[in-house]
């Protein structure tokens, strides 16, 4: 390979070289805000993370997985990740070998920023560089690997359904340029290299183009306006990049060291938060993903929309979003990116001042320690299960079958336990009651927590701390004495679909010891959307703004989906779930406790 | 004095021409839901922090149109979720609390 230009230089770079250094101008700038915004304890954290040898391995790891082959995209459908891993992985790999190339042939250019970009116009073929061939068509083997993939994203525009999207983002005005310069840039890439071919050399793409070419044209003219154009599309592509969703190429690769740094959402809008709204690749997998969808006028609330209003800074919008959501968690559980939707709504309502305080210094404490006080295992049935007092019932009644002395702290009605606060952004009111109930569960001496609310459950697993004592869902409870033999179950022919409640499922990660145990008292069938895919009941109390009548189109949703598997009746954890369910099911909705209290001798 | 075994309360009467029903009309225009409260007690029933605190929004929303002070009553609730879920008038009895905590004025 010998070089065509003694310069080395086109004034055809220049637009290339324009978006370039804006676009590294920027995130230069960005990183530097975004260390500044991380308290100082975070920003310690991350940066040691940095050059621990285990966590720098798996960062380099996780951005060569997430960001280039979309591993996560290809288990979810393989046509999307096929789409989005061509293009992502095909563009890095054209990038490194323009600069494998440039080292290999002209290792004096290597400092010129552009000429691994642009490398096929500044070279000249040689008899000698059969070595190159290979690379050649490795080059060729990417830019068609990539074109496919613009070419599927094309489809996808139109046929969203083939790659398993029912709905897609609306792209805003600057992501529609970004989109089409993007689309622009490989087939003028392809263009370009091909009216270049002839002098420069190619492979099994190039060549042949080139030698079509030179029938119609014969000429050499049409060769500069091609790159010309190439330098111009990606000058467009990069001078947009930073204010359309295609900034989630740069943001990822910073998220997934913060994340791997074990830092936390802390602010709505500042340091890791900012990082996670711009690594949102606004693909819109959280729109059918929302159980909000299932009506038309919420479409525009889910967590993708959420981020573009952050980015807009449009408050009004981000306020409205930020309250209506039923926090199920179910776009967090699906995003490919791991964008905490429910977090950033919570760290949202945080920011919210309130002229009246919570206290309960009024609570008789003295009361609430007797109720809790007296055997080894405490039950804490929770608020919503005084509206089901079928749980409870059922409960107490397994509790006498199995011979457990047990104590139900809060018969008589008790403290809430926390959650309910926590998810409407008072953090201090709910740490109130976290403190109180701590007390009165320390106090009395228990052993044993058992606890039948996954609300509850969530919150006595994440933000109590309870030393000496064991906090267990009433599933795995139950479990337990079934497996020592005090508790015997009878199966029945009775078939349940058991529905996963959000913070049970989604929330602390407990989706198989229920139905374990369903399974030994009744036939199970599952839904088509499941487990980690569960929809919400609508009966959330993550949302503050949507109403009742709001709710029932996202219940029958919800119900719609449970009756597919053609199962008797629906079987749930959760006394919000059922309560809700209960209202609009068309057949019978029973908690876990009632159906193995049923089949229990 | 003498006892008689029964006391005289003291008058309950609220003049409407005289009461200072600003906060009211300020809550309706953020949770305009709060005038089809048919005052049925479902959410004093259900209520948790009734027991300490003689809260229920039944009675919040009274004492508001009567212009009395709510912000004690407001300061125990627990934000449980039972008065949203048993309201028969559907009422979003949580928004409503949390709207009202807000434009108080401080107790």
């Amino acid at each position: 390979m010998k070089e065509r230009f003694a310069t080395g230089f086109d004034p055809f770079v220049i637009p290339f070289l324009i978006g370039m250094g804006f676009v590294l101008a920027y995130c230069a700038y960005g990183i530097l805000r975004i260390l500044f915004q991380l308290s100082r304890e975070d920003r310690r954290r991350f940066l040691l993370s940095l050059v621990t040898p285990a966590t720098a391995l798996k960062n380099i790891w996780d951005i060569f997985c997430n960001c280039l082959l979309h591993v996560k995209l290809w288990k979810r459908n393989r046509l999307l990740g096929f789409m989005h891993s061509s293009i992502a992985f095909g563009w890095f790999m054209l990038i490194l070998l323009g600069h494998v190339e440039t080292v290999l042939f002209v290792p004096h250019r290597i400092n010129l920023f552009y000429y691994p970009i642009f490398f096929n116009y500044f070279v000249a073929e040689t008899d000698a560089t059969l070595r190159g061939a290979a690379l050649f068509f490795l080059m060729d083997f990417f830019l068609l690997l990539i074109l496919v993939g613009i070419a599927l994203a094309i489809i996808k525009r139109v046929r969203s359904r083939w790659f398993g999207m029912r709905r897609t983002t609306r792209p805003s005005f600057l992501d529609t340029i970004g989109l089409y310069s993007l689309w622009a840039i490989f087939p003028l890439r392809l263009l370009a290299e091909s009216f270049t071919a002839h002098i420069s050399g190619g492979s099994f793409l190039t060549i042949p183009m080139n030698w079509i070419f030179r029938q119609f044209f014969g000429n050499n003219l049409y060769m500069l306006p091609c790159w010309w154009a190439y330098s111009i599309a990606l000058c467009v592509f990069m001078c947009v990049l930073p204010f359309t969703r295609y900034m989630h190429i740069p943001a990822e690769m910073m998220l997934i060291p913060l994340r791997n740094a074990g830092l936390r959402i802390r602010h709505p809008r500042k340091g890791f938060a900012r990082v996670e709204v711009l690594s949102c690749p606004g693909c819109g997998v959280c729109i059918d993903a929302c159980p909000m969808s299932a009506d038309k006028a919420n479409l525009k609330d889910c967590t993708v929309y959420l981020n573009r209003q952050i980015r807009r800074g449009n408050e009004r919008r981000i306020r409205e979003i930020s309250d209506k959501c039923l926090l199920c968690g179910k776009c967090e559980e699906l995003c490919q990116v791991g964008v905490e939707g429910p977090a950033l709504r919570i760290a949202q309502r945080e920011m919210r001042q309130y002229a009246v305080e919570p206290d309960y210094a009024a609570v008789d404490m003295a009361a609430l320690r007797e109720a809790a006080s007296g055997s080894k295992v405490l039950y804490f049935a929770g608020c919503m299960t005084q509206l089901t007092p079928a749980v409870g019932k059922a409960f107490e009644s397994l509790m006498h079958k199995a011979g457990v002395a047990y104590t139900w702290m809060d018969r008589e009605g008790g403290l809430c336990c926390g959650r309910p606060m926590l998810v409407a952004g008072r953090r201090d009111a709910a740490q109130k009651l976290i403190d109180r109930n701590t007390e009165l569960i320390l106090s009395s001496g228990a052993d044993t927590l058992v606890l039948s609310c996954p609300i509850c459950y969530r919150i006595f697993t994440e933000a109590y701390h309870l030393p000496g004592v064991r906090v267990v869902h009433y599933s795995r409870y139950l479990q337990g004495l079934v497996l020592l033999g005090r508790l015997k179950l009878e199966k029945s022919d009775i078939c349940y679909v058991y529905h996963d409640p959000c913070e049970l499922g989604r929330g602390c990660g407990i989706y198989a010891e229920p139905r374990k145990l369903l399974g030994q008292a009744a036939m199970i069938a599952e839904a088509p959307q499941t487990k980690g895919e569960s929809i919400c009941c609508g009966g959330s109390l993550g949302s503050i703004s949507l109403d009742f009548a709001a709710r029932e189109a996202i219940t029958r949703h919800a119900l719609e989906n449970l009756y597919a598997s053609h199962a008797d009746a629906i079987a749930t954890a959760c006394p919000l779930c059922l309560a809700t369910f209960s209202r609009y099911a068309n057949r019978p909705v029973r908690d876990l406790a009632e159906i193995i209290d049923r089949s229990s001798v | 004095m003498k006892d008689f075994g029964f006391t005289l309360s003291p008058s309950s009467a609220v003049s409407l021409d005289k009461v200072d029903s600003r906060l009211w009309h300020k809550l309706l225009e953020t949770s305009p839901d709060a005038a089809v409260c048919i005052s049925c007690g479902s959410c004093s029933a259900s209520c948790p922090a009734a027991r300490w605190s003689g809260m229920s929004i039944r009675k919040v929303l009274l004492a508001l149109q009567r212009g009395q002070s709510v912000a004690p009553m407001l300061s125990c609730c627990m934000l449980c979720g039972k008065c949203t879920m048993v309201c028969p008038r559907g009422i979003n009895t949580r928004k409503l609390i949390l709207a009202l905590c807000r434009i108080c004025e401080k107790p």
